[in-house]
């Protein structure tokens, strides 16, 4: 296959590639307004056993 | 960049592009995905964070998604026959059926872990029990075995709105049933109509739909008697708590012209349809489509004008 500078598969990939990269761009944004909401919701409590249990537990 | 750079044998002359590989996500039946999740989410009595309830949806349309890509992978050999699916990315030489088989399961386990994080494990688990209830349930085992595929398998596009409900409330009750039941039973006729008119797709491709396996008479009768059912359903649903006068005054409406559109079906047989290129079984498929559309938009209706005392009972 003979491939010009401005082959129709450079296109293709060069889409795919912006397209992928905007998606996980887009989650990583997603996953961080999420855990914001989450965090910043009014029920929202720590687990209660974030500490190592001690000896007498 | 010079010609060696891309080998040959990897530099395919179909490669594919980033809307190759959304294609695999069947972007029309995500749209009703969206839709109805949606609907189910703002149904619901419980008021959602609008960051939770963009999540939910997206994470719902995201699994639609993922298993129209593992049945594009699974179907892939009758796609090929099919003049309606000819054009899609694996027949079309776009992608490779491997690939296509890897992005469903990537995209399965992400929606699921992601909506059960975002919202709560049940609705997680509704899911995951959608994907697998259409891949392996209808995809691999009932479009293949039985002329009955389209009726059992048409669950797994109902349960959208019930896993908006449940991503909303963490509980199942009547009304997201109920309007499980209203695509459920509107698949049927809906795929039956276009079956009636796409016939040589279905018998080339060899999937016993039931118009291969019980003739078309048959299919016509089966057409009426669950639009019949279906117009039960549609027009009770509207006495519930997801209904209201918007909601009745709709149904009432459309489910007249719908069995009007059953009875025409029906009347004729094969030469009337012949002659006119299936003009009533055509216009019977496209009001199905607003059908759906209508009935949900207006459960929709009901639930934004509760709050200002105009929608609901």
């Amino acid at each position: 296959m003979s491939l010009s500078k401005e082959h129709d598969l450079h296109r293709r990939r060069k889409s795919l590639n912006i397209g992928l990269g905007l998606s996980l761009a887009g989650f990583v944004v997603l996953v961080l307004v999420l855990t914001m909401v989450k965090v910043t919701s009014n029920g929202f409590e720590f687990p209660e056993n974030l500490s190592p249990p001690t000896e007498q537990e | 960049m010079s010609d060696a750079s891309i080998p040959t044998s990897i530099a395919r002359d179909n490669d594919a592009s980033f809307g190759d590989y959304f294609a695999l996500l069947k972007p029309r039946v995500m749209s009703l995905v969206v839709f109805t999740a949606f609907v189910g989410l703002v149904a619901a009595p419980v008021a959602v964070h609008p960051v939770v309830g963009f999540c939910a949806v997206l994470f719902i349309a995201i699994g639609g998604g993922a298993s129209g890509a593992l049945n594009m992978w699974w179907d892939a050999d009758i796609d090929r026959i099919m003049k309606r699916t000819q054009s899609r990315p694996i027949p079309a030489g776009k992608v490779e059926e491997p690939e296509a088989m890897n992005l469903g399961i990537a995209l399965s386990a992400l929606s699921v872990i992601m909506l059960g994080l975002a919202t709560n494990l049940y609705a997680g688990a509704f899911l995951a029990f959608t994907i697998f209830f259409y891949v392996v349930i209808y995809t691999m085992w009932l479009k293949r075995a039985t002329p009955q595929n389209i009726v059992i398998g048409g669950a797994s596009g109902a349960f959208p709105p019930a896993i908006g409900w449940v991503a909303a409330t963490g509980s199942l009750t009547l009304e997201p049933i109920l309007m499980f039941a209203l695509i459920f039973m509107w698949t049927p006729p809906h795929f039956w109509a276009l079956a009636l008119f796409m016939r040589n797709d279905y018998d080339d491709a060899k999937v016993p739909m039931l118009t291969v396996t019980h003739g078309r008479r048959t299919t016509r009768v089966h057409i009426l008697v669950y639009t019949l059912l279906l117009a039960i359903l549609a027009v009770g649903t509207g006495f519930t708590a997801v209904g209201g006068l918007i909601y009745l005054s709709v149904a009432v409406v459309l489910n007249i012209l719908f069995v009007i559109g059953a009875i025409k079906i029906w009347r004729r047989d094969e030469d009337a349809s012949e002659r006119d290129n299936f003009k009533a079984e055509r216009s019977f498929f496209r009001l199905s489509l607003l059908y759906l559309f209508l009935h949900f938009g207006a459960i929709m209706a009901e639930a934004l004008l509760k709050p200002y005392g105009l929608g609901g009972w």
